[in-house]
């Protein structure tokens, strides 16, 4: 097998991944920023509800969860590996996402909450135009690191036989007898996807910055 | 025969077993401006912040033009909308330039059309000198600066009355007078008022009334000129002469 096409095989994974990661990483902000302002706003129940799923998901490892999550999803309804293993690890991403976005409603709010109701907004109306643009705007930074993480623990979904970049990797280094050169090819290809991510987000942050003077 | 907006009775406010004020009366006629004084401490800014029920009251009630707010099927934000209140910390929201943190509540709140609320927030940032400061957002304005857009943001509400709370407290020294100058001709254009401060100046010449609260209660009330020279207690003449000096030396070096 000639080089090229060897470096192709892998690199065609890249796709499974990004489409992976494309679903796993917004599903866990959406429900990520739910389960926040739930948290922080929902009242004490359901407060502690979302506090216990939140220590759950994050008290376990991922690989574990994703082969409970994937067999209670291709068990009851038939999920192909690809959309169970995305949709799993957009919930596991979710209970992360939450602390992240916990964090940061807690120091915007306070004094921002008491000065929209002040004007006479309701809850909903201040968390929606007061709270949420401040608040997401403190996530990226931290919000960069989960979108490395997800990157990466995409490469966990291999195991439900997915095509991706380190199931191809395995599978080529198999039948070449090449471990070093198809795992060495796989992990340049997951480090430029995450650096790439971050310096986005970088830019994205100065560009949503709030100016000020110093 | 003037006519009252603001009635308070019998208002307690209780954190656990720590009572913050007990059985606070107070009266507050159209165009009158009250101003609260006392030691910190003394449950000021939680009167303030139960009259326009960011913070519950445990007992007693509060009318706005007769219409009794303590009552349990009041709508909240639409009393909220009649109160303006301006804090200590400014409060501005931050993702926001002056001209939208002015324009957001005619817009979400009176649901005024566009070019409406952008004529009115205007006009409300016209009215505390900041209308070239517009579209700078708050860290870019000087405390002052954000006190006045924090004063234009809850007056383009129309409100019935306005809560100031230790507006001057969080400023430096130079910065006082220009919030003090808004706040004076607010008063003079015949706003209801509602200043908790410790500038004595400030009570002395514009207040119609001057509520010395300590521990929990009003102690006294009356004109700038009854607290001043013929005050009841002692301990209201100490109390205003003792705050008059240490203020009154931060005023001249303004």
């Amino acid at each position: 097998m000639d080089i090229g096409k060897f470096l192709q095989y892998i690199a065609s994974g890249t796709a499974y991944t990004l489409g992976v990661v494309c679903v796993a990483l917004p599903a866990g902000l959406i429900f990520g920023v739910i389960f926040a302002i739930i948290f922080v706003y929902g009242g004490k129940l359901l407060g502690r509800f979302m506090q216990f799923y939140s220590t759950v998901m994050r008290g376990i490892p991922p690989i574990v969860l994703l082969f409970i999550l994937y067999f209670i999803m291709s068990g009851n309804i038939n999920l192909s590996p690809f959309w169970a293993g995305s949709i799993s690890l957009g919930i596991i991403s979710s209970a992360y996402q939450m602390e992240i976005v916990r964090g940061a409603i807690q120091s915007v709010s306070g004094g921002q909450m008491m000065a929209a109701r002040a004007i006479g907004m309701s809850k909903m109306q201040a968390i929606r135009y007061i709270i949420l643009p401040q608040t997401l705007r403190l996530a990226i930074p931290p919000w960069s690191n989960e979108a490395a993480i997800v990157i990466k623990d995409s490469s966990l979904v291999y195991a439900l036989g997915v095509p991706e970049i380190l199931r191809r990797a395995q599978l080529i280094s198999a039948s070449t007898q090449q471990p070093f050169l198809a795992y060495i090819t796989a992990a340049v290809i997951y480090f430029l996807l995450v650096f790439i991510t971050n310096r986005l987000l970088d830019r994205l942050e100065n560009r949503l910055r709030i100016p000020s003077n110093p | 025969m003037t006519n009252t907006i603001l009635t308070v009775k019998n208002l307690t406010k209780k954190y656990g077993r720590n009572i913050v004020f007990e059985n606070i009366s107070l009266n507050v006629n159209e165009g009158d401006t009250i101003v609260i004084i006392g030691p910190s401490g003394t449950g000021k800014s939680t009167l303030l912040r139960c009259i326009n029920l960011l913070t519950k009251p445990d007992a007693g009630q509060i009318w706005l033009d007769e219409q009794e707010i303590t009552a349990k099927d009041t709508d909240e934000d639409q009393v909220r909308q009649h109160i303006g209140m301006v804090f200590q910390n400014f409060l501005l929201f931050n993702h926001l330039t002056a001209l939208e943190n002015v324009k957001l509540g005619l817009l979400r709140v009176k649901k005024l059309d566009k070019d409406a609320a952008e004529a009115k927030a205007m006009q409300e940032l016209e009215r505390v000198g900041l209308s070239d400061r517009a579209n700078h957002y708050p860290g870019q304005l000087s405390g002052g600066q954000q006190q006045r857009v924090a004063i234009a943001r809850a007056l383009a509400m129309d409100p019935r009355v306005m809560l100031f709370d230790e507006p001057t407290s969080a400023l430096d020294p130079e910065l006082i007078g220009e919030v003090l100058e808004v706040m004076r001709n607010l008063a003079l254009s015949g706003m209801t008022m509602l200043v908790v401060t410790h500038e004595m100046g400030f009570a002395r010449e514009v207040a119609d009334r001057i509520v010395f609260m300590e521990k929990g209660s009003i102690v006294e009330e009356g004109s700038p000129d009854e607290l001043f020279y013929r005050p009841k207690f002692e301990r209201t003449r100490e109390f205003l002469w003792k705050i008059t000096e240490l203020y009154g030396k931060k005023e001249k070096e303004a």
